[in-house]
């Protein structure tokens, strides 16, 4: 049985998903590379563990920082970001 | 066979490591016993501060012991920086203890107050805050509404205290110390000429020995003559996701360390030795860090830990040498970070010295037996 397909932004790109999918895994679909760098060094770093242990993930999702990408499901229209070093305060 | 060492450093920790550290200084072989990671390791779980305002109160040479520590520090962590190349992260920022309320307010004006009275000279140079001051000193802070003021102490700083004890660690390789992990001492034993200290893989022979093992002290001090009671007190702390950097000041409750965390704490609670985590306490903490800055709501904690701290009776340090078996000194603090810049030069000096002198008298543990 095929599974519903949905579009979310990557870097403002619409990508066609699963709707089983989670935003990291989104983002890995897109082939974005990076999807962060390191508020300490700089580094683009990418998802590595999908299972919401390394934090390596972080994006900003629908605006919202520092998000663990591979934690979060994705739903149509989902606006998926690179995070660039530390997330700010408000 | 028996190996030798010039000095035996009992406690691989912050406060063995500063020690050992400043006795290495000078031309003696030393060597540091230290646990494996089963130890209660202080040094690992605490908060950062190097930190003058509210200690002190009633025991004046322990507020003068910690100014000169504060003095020290940033030679200290310069000469730890050329020597190992490991950043400490020390900075001479200042501090804060903000007060919430009216009710903090007054009681911790009050407690400045006193702290004056009882020394001649206030050794911390504290004072008092109002919110407009604060507003003033951190213009991109958001304060909460229940901020009124906060004592302030122009010595007080922070530091990772993480690379505060891995850079004595690699400055104890650098200044040819003989450090040895896994290897608790077992038993002490005074011989003539000084002391014999068994390990589970060797003995060793040294005329000099330097109790600094935290709450490891208790099982060995007092077969070497001495009579102190170190208790456990718990501290949790809540560390945050990262930030970008919001100016803000190190308090006793909230600091941003250089990475970008949040360090929210803490706790002071007699549980033995128990470091179990409560989402109660984590809770309590975390409000009262968003009074301070609501802002700090946004982040999410991604770690939490409890620490026990090695505390005397009055928590002020206890230093001494043991009158029985000259040779034999003991050394223990609950603020292991804030002097280990006093213990690698003038703790380190007097005990290579071999007397304790004057100045340290008052930390003798005779204070707790009314002599």
């Amino acid at each position: 049985m095929a599974t519903e397909r949905i579009v979310v932004y990557v870097e403002g790109t619409p990508v066609e998903v699963s709707a089983h999918d989670t935003a990291a895994s989104a983002a890995l679909r897109a082939g974005l590379g990076h999807t962060r760098t390191s508020p300490i060094t700089g580094e683009k770093r990418a998802p590595y563990c999908m299972m919401g242990v390394c934090f390596e993930c972080l994006m900003v999702i629908d605006g919202a920082a520092s998000r663990q990408a591979c934690m979060v499901p994705v739903r149509p229209g989902m606006r998926i970001e690179r995070q660039h070093g530390p997330r700010e305060l408000d | 066979m028996i190996q030798t060492a010039d000095a035996v450093v009992i406690g691989g920790g912050v406060v063995g490591a500063a020690i050992a550290y400043g006795l290495a200084r000078h031309d003696t072989r030393v060597t540091v016993l230290d646990e494996g990671d089963v130890a209660i390791r202080s040094s690992r779980v605490n908060f950062g501060l190097v930190w003058l305002l509210g200690k002190g109160d009633g025991m004046p040479a322990y507020g003068f012991w910690t100014r000169r520590s504060a003095d020290l520090w940033p030679q200290f962590a310069n000469r730890l920086k050329e020597e190992t190349g490991v950043d400490t992260h020390y900075v001479k920022s200042g501090g804060l203890s903000y007060c919430l309320g009216e009710a903090e307010l007054e009681t911790r004006t009050e407690a400045i107050r006193r702290m004056r009275t009882q020394a001649e000279r206030d050794p911390y140079e504290a004072r008092m805050l109002d919110r407009s001051e604060l507003v003033q000193m951190m213009p991109r802070v958001k304060f909460g509404p229940d901020v009124l003021g906060a004592s302030y102490g122009p010595h007080d700083g922070h530091v990772s205290p993480l690379n505060l004890l891995h850079a004595l660690h690699i400055g104890l390789k650098y200044r040819g110390v003989d450090y040895r992990p896994a290897s608790p001492a077992l038993e002490v034993t005074p011989v003539h000429g000084g002391f014999e200290v068994r390990t589970p893989q060797t003995r060793i022979s040294t005329p000099k020995l330097v109790l600094a093992a935290g709450h490891g002290i208790t099982p060995l001090a007092r077969p070497l003559g001495f009579d102190v009671e170190i208790l456990a007190e718990r501290g949790q702390i809540l560390v945050t996701e990262r930030a970008a950097p919001i100016a803000l000041l190190p308090a006793n409750g909230v600091r941003q360390t250089a990475e970008g965390t949040f360090l929210i704490g803490t706790t002071n609670e007699d549980v033995g030795y128990d470091v179990s985590t409560t989402p109660p306490a984590g809770a309590a903490m975390a409000r009262r860090a968003i009074r301070v800055v609501p802002a700090l709501a946004q982040l999410r904690v991604v770690r939490a830990w409890a620490g026990l701290r090695t505390l005397t009776k009055d928590e002020c340090p206890v230093y001494e040498q043991s009158a029985r078996y000259p040779g034999a000194f003991l050394a223990t603090c609950h603020s292991g970070v804030t002097l280990a810049a006093v213990h690698a030069n003038d703790l380190a000096e007097a005990i290579h010295e071999g007397s304790l002198g004057d100045d340290l008298a008052p930390f003798h543990s005779r204070r707790f037996h009314g002599h």
